[in-house]
């Protein structure tokens, strides 16, 4: 299916446009977050700490007394910059493996091997260790959560390559003495569009996740950055007292992770006929 | 099935869990071993002499070349030897022993919570597949999916523990307390973990009961005449059965380490907790036992799964 109609028709599901909307609108606050926001995200004011949500601070005021929609509009911009780095290294270098062991046999085995043995440990487990590993900084989170999530696309990838690799096409563009690079380039690649971009989102949504999980922890980005991890972790020992300050943060990782969940899922019950048939 | 192919079967999945044990092992060691920071140094503090450095490195075996350090290392992992924290003065298979029952028993409570939502939610968007409470199951399972765990637990324990002082704040009750008192620490983090793995257990459930259902032995059933229940629940969930039981196992494999961020919400003494600290202190040892027993659980599970299938499903083969 070209990709406009397929856009076309992903718009036409109230709940996934409903998701694109909210995706965009935290988009767009994200970046232009120094001109909707009254308050600088760093701004103490210890008379304001832990103030209720009010006309002027919108969400209220955390144990700083920094406003808290402003950090959560800042923090948007880390949080999805980690998310959107994390999901966009792990496809190309998840894609990068599948498609290797999904079209050379004899890459096949040993490859799968290596993904089956980092998948045999838990998502945040693998993070936290490759963190302590890397350092505890803004780009070894990033590069963390990469090889966290890498061998979840690859199998992905392998699966759908191994069927492609089969087909009449592959096999004629073959016979006609086409280059390996030029088959996996632009005959196998483009077919693969609709899982990746499954991928894609579902690793976004992850990977907000995994970095709000990380920072809690405390093994995460320094806790000086605004993201909305760092914020329920810093502010959790003042929860009793104003439940306000993990609450929202909280709600801001949600709204996100399920729209990017639920375009997804758009996108796949869109492209796989056989869900279609039966839902 | 006690054929030719059936040992061949087994063989060949052995095989294939032998080498993905044998790369976990040598991925934990490195990984741990690649971190920059030197735990001699951490340990001793800055007082310490170069022959106190040198002693110690010696009596752990870290002035040693990598590989061969490796070596040593695989061979004591055989003899059922993980070697001795550096931090907790005793062995790793100890202090793993100790953390231990605080998660088993959190994997398995969270487990019973999530296969009692996930299961018949499941069962039922699948008989009711498309209609409006099929898409609130899918809907909520995949809010379950999007909430993250820290952040319901922070709110299950303000609303049950702080407000109506229903559970204890945090803790595993105090040390030596009954069975009881420790159960009923374990709820409100049993059912942070449960729920959100409901989720994925009702996409698998539901997945699994909608190729069933589309059976023609199904519609054989039905066309006898047999009431629903007796179809859905006799006919098509039998034999759904396999690759639920399959997301169960997995997903108890997943929470033994998976907890982490539940176990430090609640601050219950369990494995997550163990290793958190041990990161934290760069106490290698530890992590490196404490990720490679709980890789090896989780390959061991996927491995009896895979036997199970090939009883239970005589199609299955090599």
């Amino acid at each position: 299916m070209p990709l406009p109609r397929a856009i076309r028709q992903l718009m036409h599901r109230r709940i996934v446009l409903v998701a694109a909307g909210v995706l965009g609108v935290i988009a767009v606050l994200a970046l232009a977050a120094p001109w909707v926001t009254a308050f600088d995200p760093h701004d103490t004011a210890v008379l304001q700490r832990l103030k209720s949500p009010t006309a002027e601070h919108l969400l209220g005021t955390d144990e700083l007394g920094r406003d808290l929609f402003s950090r959560i509009v800042f923090g948007a911009r880390y949080s999805l910059a980690i998310a959107a780095f994390t999901a966009l290294g792990a496809v190309v270098c998840g894609t990068a493996l599948g498609l290797a062991a999904g079209f050379f046999r004899r890459l096949d085995a040993p490859l799968m091997r290596v993904v089956d043995a980092m998948m045999s440990l838990p998502d945040i487990l693998l993070a936290i260790a490759l963190v302590a590993i890397l350092g505890p900084s803004l780009a070894n989170v990033v590069l963390a959560l990469v090889l966290v999530y890498t061998p979840r696309v690859a199998r992905v990838v392998r699966a759908s390559t191994l069927v492609l690799r089969e087909l009449l096409f592959i096999e004629a563009v073959r016979a006609l003495g086409v280059r390996t690079s030029r088959i996996l380039w632009r005959h196998i690649l483009p077919h693969l569009m609709s899982p990746i971009l499954v991928q894609l989102s579902f690793i976004f949504a992850y990977a907000i996740l995994a970095e709000a999980g990380l920072s809690f922890l405390g093994v995460g980005v320094s806790p000086d950055t605004p993201t909305w991890g760092t914020m329920v972790a810093g502010s959790q020992p003042y929860a009793h007292q104003a439940f306000w300050v993990v609450l929202f943060p909280g709600l801001a990782i949600i709204f996100t992770a399920l729209s990017l969940q639920l375009l997804g899922d758009g996108v796949r019950d869109l492209l796989d006929p056989k869900l279609k048939k039966v839902g | 099935m006690p054929t030719l192919s059936a040992f061949r079967f087994i063989a060949s999945k052995a095989a294939g869990m032998l080498a993905v044990l044998a790369i976990v092992a040598v991925l934990v060691f490195v990984l741990t071993r690649a971190a920059s920071g030197d735990p001699v140094s951490v340990l001793l503090g800055d007082q310490a002499t170069a022959a106190d450095i040198e002693r110690v490195k010696r009596d752990y075996g870290l002035d040693q070349p990598l590989p061969v350090q490796f070596g040593y290392w695989l061979r004591e992992v055989a003899r059922g030897n993980l070697g001795q924290s550096i931090f907790l003065q005793r062995p790793v298979t100890q202090a793993l022993a100790e953390r231990a029952e605080p998660t088993a028993l959190l994997a398995l409570m969270a487990l019973a919570i999530a296969a009692a939502i996930g299961v018949p939610c499941g069962i039922v968007s699948a008989v009711v597949r498309g209609r409006v409470l099929d898409q609130v199951f899918t809907g909520v399972a995949m809010l379950g999916a999007s909430i993250p765990s820290f952040w319901l637990g922070l709110v299950l324990m303000q609303a049950f523990a702080v407000s109506l002082g229903w559970f204890p704040v945090s803790g595993y009750g105090a040390p030596g307390a009954p069975l009881a008192e420790r159960l009923h620490a374990l709820v409100l983090p049993a059912t942070v973990l449960g729920l959100l793995n409901s989720a994925l257990i009702t996409r698998f459930t539901r997945a699994s009961m909608l190729d069933v259902l589309g059976e023609d032995y199904v519609r054989t059933a039905r066309s006898k005449g047999l009431a629903e229940h007796t179809v859905v629940l006799k006919h098509a969930l039998r034999n759904a059965l396999v690759p639920i039981l399959t997301v169960l196992g997995l997903t108890v494999a997943l929470m033994i380490g998976g907890a982490v961020v539940t176990e430090t919400v609640f601050g219950l003494p369990g494995v997550g907790n163990l290793v958190v600290s041990a990161v934290l202190r760069r106490d290698y040892p530890v992590i490196q036992g404490a990720l490679l027993v709980i890789a090896a659980l989780y390959v061991l599970i996927n491995f009896a799964i895979d036997l199970l299938y090939a009883v239970v499903d005589p199609r299955v083969k090599a």
